[in-house]
């Protein structure tokens, strides 16, 4: 069909090198009633340089209370098609691989049912199918139900996990973060769907330090690989990485942030003692440096984005912890943290707005976690601590 | 609607396990160690022998069905059906024979995807909805991401940079996406407080909650009008209230407009994590190619390529000069807004007398 509204100023952003969000919404207008009105809307917001979408509503499948967001035009009358253009989460498979049959049966389903637009993927890691109308939503869910897929997550309830390539496609994963990915999805499904918590909780699941899926910065649980054991080395290989141009002192030796490292031109020695796993040297020598061989992973807490008190990362709940299935020990201790949060967290509060408020140590005793020092990057600076009971003589 | 078929529930995601090419199943969690062949191309290598090369190309995120398609006949001609999405949005074509890359590359090239990514480099722009589908948007993310892109693409397929730059783009303050945690990123603010539609609030807003939503307490009741009240000076335009309350609109076409963060990073790899930090505080929305806010991310680019070392991220790289030299080499203007104070202020302010002239 042929262009309904005249977009001037989205035109622009057709031209260019990199590709264009503009050229894909008028794809699906070719053959979509609502992708045409969103090239209206849209070329408005661009010309007012305001948004245009209402404020939710609540809709969704029948037994949810997540998956779906609700989204209205504020200007229905002139572009109908996007009165309703409501968003739905589907929950990607781990690790985002695909074969081309599974996502063509997701296009044939929402090319008959949607917008025939998305977003591969959202920010949380969902499917995101953009935009149909209220009643499209049950067949929506039916179609890709019967066929195997789910809704993700929304509103104050867990959301979609999820995880960086892992040990399918890397050599640094030190834990299976696609298998706990879709063990954990699999064992909240019910939180997940129907929103009781608080606030919103995210899992993210990375292999290593180098953090792929920036678990430390948005993810209330965020769970890190890591290793115990020295780093192996191959002189062999390393003496290549310097062949070949790399300057070692400098790049690698100067740059470790512990000074763990030494290299004389021949050999390079590690004192894995003072080592902090941090990456560097493994990942700028990938064929000379592999992790130490006792694997796990560090679990880490609280991280958010900055609404509304400041933005937090993720801290050191849990040192070291192996993970492997059926993690039965992972399992209690996120009951036990949804238990503090349950009964303590105010509305829109996430956990680690509410461990600031309640105090780290009051966390720590109700989930029954022991301190650490790996848990603080120092000890606390001021005299007032408090003691219990049994710590009174009398 | 009788022909539908039966719905089940809370089955969850399929398992990764159906969509895994043979060569990744024999190979799970036994890879050796990779190598980056070029911007777009990485090969993998197991202890087996057995290798993996991944194609990597950049996407706008905001795909069709058509977009879709159109890389499935790709990955069945050159991957066996097979390809993944990277956790940035770029797309990787996984090929198992090694005759198939270079073909697979040219093809790519005809068809006009951009091959990068991978190294040293820009990687695509993880970004929010913007005006394409939020309600709280500030800005457009899609458009700022393209009109910065268009401009930086070089170092997505070619140049290299001193060591990878992370791009995010959001459209409010809500951040979705970590982008309070990027190199460099962009996110949507307001200027000015929200109004309130009184005639609207006792219909659609929960008062209690409406109070309580704001961070600095500027929100009070108001039972005359049944209705709240904002002490404007108090308001830091955060638009939390807005969530909560439809009837209190913040957005403010002569006001709204980005602000520049710096120097976050993720990555453990030499320093700890880092939090961006306010670069420029705000720039005008000026759809569709934002000038201002491009020519300003160019200008910290620059100073950063011009002014790291090797393997530094641009948060090291300002950490180890100084942010006074930053805003030197960047001539970025230094404004009372860069000063903090909120909530982590007073671990921002300079307790020391070392510093730069």
């Amino acid at each position: 069909m042929s262009q309904k509204h005249e977009t001037p100023l989205l035109d622009e952003l057709e031209k260019g090198a990199f590709p264009s969000f503009v050229k894909e919404i008028k794809r699906a207008a070719e053959h979509s009633e609502y992708a045409q009105d969103l090239l209206g809307q849209l070329e408005l917001s661009y010309k007012e340089k305001v948004t245009h979408w209402k404020h939710g509503g609540i809709v969704g499948v029948r037994g949810y209370g997540a998956g779906v967001i609700g989204r209205y035009s504020d200007v229905p009358d002139k572009f109908p098609g996007v009165a309703h253009f409501h968003t739905v989460r589907v929950n990607q498979p781990a690790g985002f691989f695909y074969t081309t049959d599974a996502l063509r049966e997701i296009c044939d389903i929402w090319d008959k049912y949607g917008s025939r637009l998305t977003n591969m993927h959202g920010s949380t890691g969902d499917i995101i199918l953009l935009g149909t109308k209220t009643e499209n939503l049950e067949p929506v869910f039916a179609e890709l139900s019967s066929r195997g897929w789910d809704l993700g997550g929304s509103g104050s309830a867990v959301r979609t996990p999820s995880c960086c390539v892992g040990p399918a496609r890397c050599e640094w994963s030190c834990y299976d973060t696609l298998e706990l990915t879709y063990q954990i999805t699999q064992r909240f499904q019910d939180e997940l769907h129907r929103p009781m918590f608080p606030y919103k909780f995210k899992f993210k699941m990375a292999g290593c330090a180098v953090d792929c899926i920036a678990s430390i910065a948005r993810a209330d649980m965020s769970i890190i690989g890591t290793w115990k054991g020295n780093i192996q080395i191959d002189q062999e290989e390393v003496r290549n990485y310097a062949k070949n141009g790399m300057d070692i002192q400098a790049e690698i030796v100067d740059m470790c942030p512990t000074g763990c490292m030494s290299w004389d031109g021949n050999e390079l020695k590690i004192n894995d003692e003072d080592c902090n796993r941090c990456m560097h040297c493994i990942a700028k020598m990938t064929k000379a440096l592999r992790q130490g061989e006792e694997k796990g992973a560090t679990i880490l807490l609280g991280s958010k984005a900055p609404i509304v008190t400041g933005a937090l990362m993720s801290w050191v709940i849990v040192p070291f912890i192996k993970l492997e299935p059926p993690y039965e020990e992972l399992f209690d201790l996120v009951e036990r943290i949804w238990e503090f949060w349950d009964e303590h967290g105010k509305n829109r509060e996430r956990v680690g707005e509410l461990i600031e408020r309640m105090g780290f140590p009051v966390f720590l005793k109700e989930t029954g976690l022991e301190p650490h020092p790996a848990m603080v990057k120092e000890p606390r600076r001021d005299p007032f601590f408090f003691w219990s009971e049994e710590d009174i003589e009398k | 609607m009788s022909e539908l078929p039966q719905r089940q529930t809370d089955i969850g995601p399929p398992h990764y396990s159906k969509f895994l090419p043979p060569v990744i199943k024999e190979n799970y969690g036994k890879w050796k160690y990779h190598e980056i062949l070029s911007a777009g191309v990485m090969v993998h290598v197991a202890e087996s022998g057995a290798k993996i090369w991944s194609v990597r190309v950049a996407s706008p995120r905001l795909v069709s069905t058509d977009f879709i398609r159109d890389i499935c006949e790709i990955a069945d001609k050159y991957c066996d059906g097979h390809l993944r999405f990277t956790t940035r949005h770029n797309v990787e074509f996984l090929v198992s024979d090694e005759s198939k890359v270079e073909p697979l590359v040219n093809e790519l090239k005809e068809k006009g995807y951009m091959i990068g990514g991978i190294g040293d480099r820009i990687s695509n722009v993880v970004h929010t909805q913007g005006w394409v589908h939020c309600h709280s948007a500030a800005t457009d993310a899609s458009g700022l991401v393209k009109a910065l892109m268009d401009e930086l693409h070089e170092y997505f397929h070619t140049k290299e940079l001193p060591a990878k730059v992370r791009l995010a783009v959001a459209c409010c303050v809500n951040m979705c996406g970590a982008v309070h945690c990027s190199d460099i990123a962009l996110v949507g603010v307001h200027k000015t407080p929200p109004r309130i539609e009184h005639d609207k609030v006792k219909n659609l807003c929960e008062i209690p909650s409406t109070v309580a939503s704001c961070p600095t307490s500027a929100i009070s009741p108001d039972p005359a009008k049944k209705s709240v009240k904002i002490k404007l000076e108090k308001c830091m335009y955060c638009g939390n209230c807005y969530s909560v309350c439809p009837a209190m609109p913040i957005a403010d076409p002569k006001n709204d407009g980005v602000a520049i963060v710096v120097g976050g990073k993720v990555s453990n790899l030499r320093s700890n994590p880092m939090f961006s930090k306010l670069a420029v505080p705000w720039l005008p929305n000026n759809p569709p190619r934002w000038p201002e806010v491009v020519d300003a991310v160019k200008t910290i680019l620059n100073a950063y390529i011009e002014g790291a070392r090797k393997h530094e991220r641009l948060g090291e790289w300002v950490e180890r000069i100084g942010w006074e030299k930053f805003f030197k080499v960047t001539g970025l203007p230094f404004k009372m807004q860069h000063i903090d104070d909120f909530t982590f202020a007073r671990e921002t302010w300079r307790m020391a007398a070392t510093f730069k002239w």
